[in-house]
Protein backbone atom coordinates (compact mmCIF):
# COMPACT_ATOMS: atom_id res chain seq x y z
CA UNK A 1 0.00 0.00 0.00
CA UNK A 2 1.09 3.57 -0.62
CA UNK A 3 0.94 5.77 2.49
CA UNK A 4 1.14 9.50 3.03
CA UNK A 5 2.16 10.57 6.55
CA UNK A 6 1.31 13.87 8.28
CA UNK A 7 3.14 14.96 11.44
CA UNK A 8 1.35 17.80 13.24
CA UNK A 9 3.33 18.13 16.49
CA UNK A 10 6.92 18.99 17.35
CA UNK A 11 9.40 16.55 18.88
CA UNK A 12 9.49 15.55 22.58
CA UNK A 13 6.49 17.54 23.92
CA UNK A 14 4.14 15.19 22.11
CA UNK A 15 4.62 11.56 21.15
CA UNK A 16 3.10 12.19 17.71
CA UNK A 17 6.42 12.41 15.88
CA UNK A 18 7.72 9.23 17.54
CA UNK A 19 4.52 7.39 16.61
CA UNK A 20 4.73 8.66 13.04
CA UNK A 21 8.37 7.53 12.86
CA UNK A 22 7.60 4.06 14.24
CA UNK A 23 4.63 3.71 11.87
CA UNK A 24 6.67 4.83 8.86
CA UNK A 25 9.56 2.51 9.75
CA UNK A 26 7.24 -0.45 10.29
CA UNK A 27 5.37 0.20 7.05
CA UNK A 28 8.64 0.32 5.09
CA UNK A 29 9.88 -2.88 6.74
CA UNK A 30 6.63 -4.59 5.70
CA UNK A 31 7.30 -3.55 2.10
CA UNK A 32 4.83 -0.69 1.86
CA UNK A 33 5.60 2.53 0.04
CA UNK A 34 5.73 5.92 1.78
CA UNK A 35 4.83 8.57 -0.78
CA UNK A 36 5.82 11.43 1.50
CA UNK A 37 6.05 12.55 5.12
CA UNK A 38 4.63 16.04 5.53
CA UNK A 39 5.41 18.14 8.62
CA UNK A 40 2.82 20.77 9.56
CA UNK A 41 1.95 23.01 12.52
CA UNK A 42 4.66 22.55 15.21
CA UNK A 43 5.62 19.38 13.34
CA UNK A 44 8.02 21.54 11.33
CA UNK A 45 10.25 21.64 14.43
CA UNK A 46 11.20 18.02 13.73
CA UNK A 47 13.24 19.38 10.86
CA UNK A 48 15.83 21.50 12.68
CA UNK A 49 19.35 20.09 12.88
CA UNK A 50 20.13 22.25 15.95
CA UNK A 51 18.42 20.13 18.59
CA UNK A 52 20.81 18.56 21.10
CA UNK A 53 18.88 16.03 23.21
CA UNK A 54 20.68 14.29 26.12
CA UNK A 55 22.85 11.41 24.90
CA UNK A 56 20.79 8.72 26.61
CA UNK A 57 17.62 9.92 24.84
CA UNK A 58 16.42 9.23 21.34
CA UNK A 59 17.33 11.86 18.75
CA UNK A 60 14.08 12.34 16.87
CA UNK A 61 15.48 14.54 14.11
CA UNK A 62 18.34 12.10 13.51
CA UNK A 63 15.89 9.18 13.45
CA UNK A 64 14.01 10.87 10.61
CA UNK A 65 17.19 11.85 8.78
CA UNK A 66 18.59 8.30 9.01
CA UNK A 67 15.30 6.79 7.85
CA UNK A 68 15.21 9.21 4.92
CA UNK A 69 18.74 8.28 3.90
CA UNK A 70 18.11 4.54 4.18
CA UNK A 71 14.81 4.53 2.28
CA UNK A 72 15.10 7.61 0.10
CA UNK A 73 12.12 9.13 1.95
CA UNK A 74 10.63 12.48 0.97
CA UNK A 75 10.46 14.56 4.18
CA UNK A 76 8.68 17.85 3.48
CA UNK A 77 8.40 20.75 5.93
CA UNK A 78 5.56 23.20 5.22
CA UNK A 79 7.02 26.54 4.24
CA UNK A 80 4.30 28.73 5.76
CA UNK A 81 4.40 26.88 9.07
CA UNK A 82 8.22 26.81 8.98
CA UNK A 83 8.54 30.56 8.44
CA UNK A 84 6.39 31.24 11.52
CA UNK A 85 8.57 28.95 13.62
CA UNK A 86 12.06 29.75 12.35
CA UNK A 87 12.85 26.69 10.27
CA UNK A 88 14.90 27.84 7.26
CA UNK A 89 16.95 26.28 4.51
CA UNK A 90 19.77 28.10 2.77
CA UNK A 91 17.58 29.62 0.07
CA UNK A 92 14.89 30.80 2.51
CA UNK A 93 17.48 32.29 4.85
CA UNK A 94 18.92 34.26 1.95
CA UNK A 95 15.52 35.29 0.66
CA UNK A 96 14.35 36.48 4.10
CA UNK A 97 17.64 38.18 4.97
CA UNK A 98 18.42 35.87 7.89
CA UNK A 99 21.98 35.10 9.00
CA UNK A 100 21.59 31.33 9.41
CA UNK A 101 19.64 28.27 8.39
CA UNK A 102 18.82 25.14 10.36
CA UNK A 103 17.12 22.60 8.12
CA UNK A 104 18.26 19.06 8.89
CA UNK A 105 19.69 16.71 6.25
CA UNK A 106 17.01 14.71 4.48
CA UNK A 107 14.34 17.38 4.97
CA UNK A 108 13.21 19.89 2.38
CA UNK A 109 10.96 22.95 2.62
CA UNK A 110 8.00 23.24 0.27
CA UNK A 111 4.38 24.34 0.04
CA UNK A 112 1.07 23.00 1.31
CA UNK A 113 0.33 21.70 -2.17
CA UNK A 114 2.67 18.84 -1.26
CA UNK A 115 0.23 17.82 1.50
CA UNK A 116 -2.74 17.88 -0.86
CA UNK A 117 -0.76 15.93 -3.45
CA UNK A 118 0.06 13.31 -0.79
CA UNK A 119 -3.68 13.01 -0.08
CA UNK A 120 -4.40 12.54 -3.77
CA UNK A 121 -1.56 10.13 -4.56
CA UNK A 122 -1.52 7.95 -1.45
CA UNK A 123 -3.96 5.11 -0.83
CA UNK A 124 -4.12 6.22 2.80
CA UNK A 125 -3.14 9.51 4.41
CA UNK A 126 -2.31 8.92 8.07
CA UNK A 127 -2.09 11.90 10.45
CA UNK A 128 -0.22 12.02 13.74
CA UNK A 129 -0.99 14.76 16.24
CA UNK A 130 -3.44 15.89 18.90
CA UNK B 1 4.66 15.49 -11.11
CA UNK B 2 3.98 19.21 -10.81
CA UNK B 3 1.21 20.65 -8.69
CA UNK B 4 -0.81 21.54 -11.77
CA UNK B 5 -0.83 17.97 -12.98
CA UNK B 6 -1.87 16.57 -9.61
CA UNK B 7 -5.08 14.61 -9.70
CA UNK B 8 -6.46 11.34 -8.45
CA UNK B 9 -4.67 8.42 -10.13
CA UNK B 10 -7.83 7.49 -12.05
CA UNK B 11 -8.48 11.11 -12.99
CA UNK B 12 -11.47 11.36 -10.62
CA UNK B 13 -11.51 13.99 -7.91
CA UNK B 14 -11.03 12.64 -4.41
CA UNK B 15 -13.30 13.61 -1.54
CA UNK B 16 -11.40 15.68 1.06
CA UNK B 17 -12.97 16.47 4.43
CA UNK B 18 -11.35 18.98 6.76
CA UNK B 19 -12.44 18.32 10.33
CA UNK B 20 -12.18 21.38 12.54
CA UNK B 21 -12.18 20.42 16.21
CA UNK B 22 -10.57 23.34 18.01
CA UNK B 23 -11.56 26.90 18.94
CA UNK B 24 -10.37 29.60 16.51
CA UNK B 25 -7.98 31.24 18.97
CA UNK B 26 -5.87 29.80 21.77
CA UNK B 27 -4.07 27.49 19.36
CA UNK B 28 -3.06 27.93 15.73
CA UNK B 29 -4.81 24.82 14.41
CA UNK B 30 -7.90 26.61 13.05
CA UNK B 31 -5.90 29.26 11.18
CA UNK B 32 -3.47 26.75 9.69
CA UNK B 33 -6.34 24.43 8.77
CA UNK B 34 -7.86 27.30 6.81
CA UNK B 35 -4.55 27.75 4.99
CA UNK B 36 -4.69 24.11 3.87
CA UNK B 37 -8.30 24.51 2.73
CA UNK B 38 -7.38 27.56 0.63
CA UNK B 39 -4.43 25.81 -1.02
CA UNK B 40 -6.40 22.59 -1.40
CA UNK B 41 -9.20 24.43 -3.20
CA UNK B 42 -6.84 25.01 -6.13
CA UNK B 43 -6.49 21.26 -6.73
CA UNK B 44 -10.01 20.69 -8.06
CA UNK B 45 -10.83 18.01 -5.54
CA UNK B 46 -14.16 17.64 -3.71
CA UNK B 47 -13.77 19.68 -0.54
CA UNK B 48 -16.08 19.67 2.47
CA UNK B 49 -15.64 21.07 5.97
CA UNK B 50 -16.83 19.63 9.27
CA UNK B 51 -17.08 21.52 12.55
CA UNK B 52 -17.24 19.46 15.73
CA UNK B 53 -16.36 19.93 19.41
CA UNK B 54 -14.88 23.41 20.05
CA UNK B 55 -14.43 23.71 16.27
CA UNK B 56 -17.98 25.10 16.09
CA UNK B 57 -16.64 28.31 17.67
CA UNK B 58 -14.65 28.95 14.47
CA UNK B 59 -17.80 30.06 12.65
CA UNK B 60 -19.58 31.86 15.49
CA UNK B 61 -20.52 35.38 14.48
CA UNK B 62 -19.27 38.57 16.13
CA UNK B 63 -15.67 37.45 16.69
CA UNK B 64 -13.51 40.25 18.11
CA UNK B 65 -9.80 39.68 18.65
CA UNK B 66 -8.35 43.13 19.39
CA UNK B 67 -8.01 42.27 23.07
CA UNK B 68 -5.72 39.29 22.44
CA UNK B 69 -3.63 40.78 19.63
CA UNK B 70 -4.43 37.93 17.25
CA UNK B 71 -5.58 38.28 13.67
CA UNK B 72 -9.35 37.90 13.24
CA UNK B 73 -9.60 35.53 10.29
CA UNK B 74 -13.30 34.70 10.63
CA UNK B 75 -14.20 36.58 7.42
CA UNK B 76 -12.17 34.05 5.43
CA UNK B 77 -14.83 31.37 6.02
CA UNK B 78 -17.34 33.59 4.22
CA UNK B 79 -15.03 33.85 1.19
CA UNK B 80 -14.66 30.08 0.76
CA UNK B 81 -17.76 29.94 -1.46
CA UNK B 82 -15.73 31.75 -4.13
CA UNK B 83 -13.28 28.83 -4.01
CA UNK B 84 -16.09 26.31 -4.49
CA UNK B 85 -15.96 25.25 -0.86
CA UNK B 86 -19.68 25.25 -0.18
CA UNK B 87 -20.34 22.48 2.29
CA UNK B 88 -19.93 23.28 5.98
CA UNK B 89 -21.28 20.48 8.14
CA UNK B 90 -21.80 21.58 11.74
CA UNK B 91 -22.55 18.98 14.39
CA UNK B 92 -25.79 19.72 16.27
CA UNK B 93 -24.64 18.02 19.49
CA UNK B 94 -21.44 20.09 19.59
CA UNK B 95 -23.50 23.28 19.30
CA UNK B 96 -26.00 22.18 21.97
CA UNK B 97 -23.24 21.12 24.39
CA UNK B 98 -21.89 24.68 24.21
CA UNK B 99 -25.26 26.42 24.52
CA UNK B 100 -25.12 27.53 20.89
CA UNK B 101 -27.76 27.45 18.17
CA UNK B 102 -27.66 28.05 14.42
CA UNK B 103 -28.51 31.70 15.14
CA UNK B 104 -25.08 32.14 16.74
CA UNK B 105 -23.29 31.19 13.54
CA UNK B 106 -22.10 33.52 10.77
CA UNK B 107 -24.15 33.73 7.62
CA UNK B 108 -22.00 31.85 5.10
CA UNK B 109 -23.41 31.75 1.56
CA UNK B 110 -22.38 30.52 -1.87
CA UNK B 111 -23.70 31.05 -5.38
CA UNK B 112 -25.01 27.81 -6.91
CA UNK B 113 -23.80 27.69 -10.51
CA UNK B 114 -26.22 24.83 -11.23
CA UNK B 115 -29.18 26.92 -10.10
CA UNK B 116 -28.76 30.24 -11.93
CA UNK B 117 -26.22 31.40 -9.31
CA UNK B 118 -28.85 31.48 -6.60
CA UNK B 119 -27.44 32.39 -3.17
CA UNK B 120 -27.64 29.43 -0.81
CA UNK B 121 -26.42 28.79 2.74
CA UNK B 122 -23.20 26.76 3.00
CA UNK B 123 -23.86 25.68 6.58
CA UNK B 124 -25.77 22.50 7.20
CA UNK B 125 -26.45 21.32 10.73
CA UNK B 126 -26.20 17.56 11.03
CA UNK B 127 -26.42 15.21 13.99
CA UNK B 128 -23.60 13.00 15.22
CA UNK B 129 -24.79 9.90 13.34
CA UNK B 130 -25.05 11.88 10.10
CA UNK B 131 -21.56 13.27 10.69
CA UNK B 132 -20.24 9.72 11.01
CA UNK B 133 -21.82 8.88 7.64
CA UNK B 134 -20.30 11.99 6.05
CA UNK B 135 -16.87 10.96 7.36
CA UNK B 136 -17.18 7.39 6.14
CA UNK B 137 -17.89 8.65 2.61
CA UNK B 138 -14.52 10.47 2.34
CA UNK B 139 -11.27 9.49 0.66
CA UNK B 140 -9.06 11.82 2.72
CA UNK B 141 -9.75 13.29 6.14
CA UNK B 142 -7.52 15.99 7.59
CA UNK B 143 -8.36 16.66 11.21
CA UNK B 144 -7.20 19.84 12.92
Amino acid sequence: MKFGIVVNEGPYTHEASDSAYQFTKAALEKGHEIFRVFFYHDGVNNGTRLTVPPQDERNIQKNWTDLAETHNLDLVVCIAAAQRRGILDENEAKRQGKDANNIAPGFRISGLGQLIEAGIEADRLVSFGD
Amino acid sequence: MTMDEAGAPNGEAKKFLYVNRKAPYGTIYALESLEVVLIGAAFEQDVELAFIDDGVYQIVKGQETDGIGAKNFSATYKALGDYEVTKFYVEAESLAERGLTADNLMEIMYEDEDDDWAEKPSIKIVNRAEMAEIMSAQDVILSF
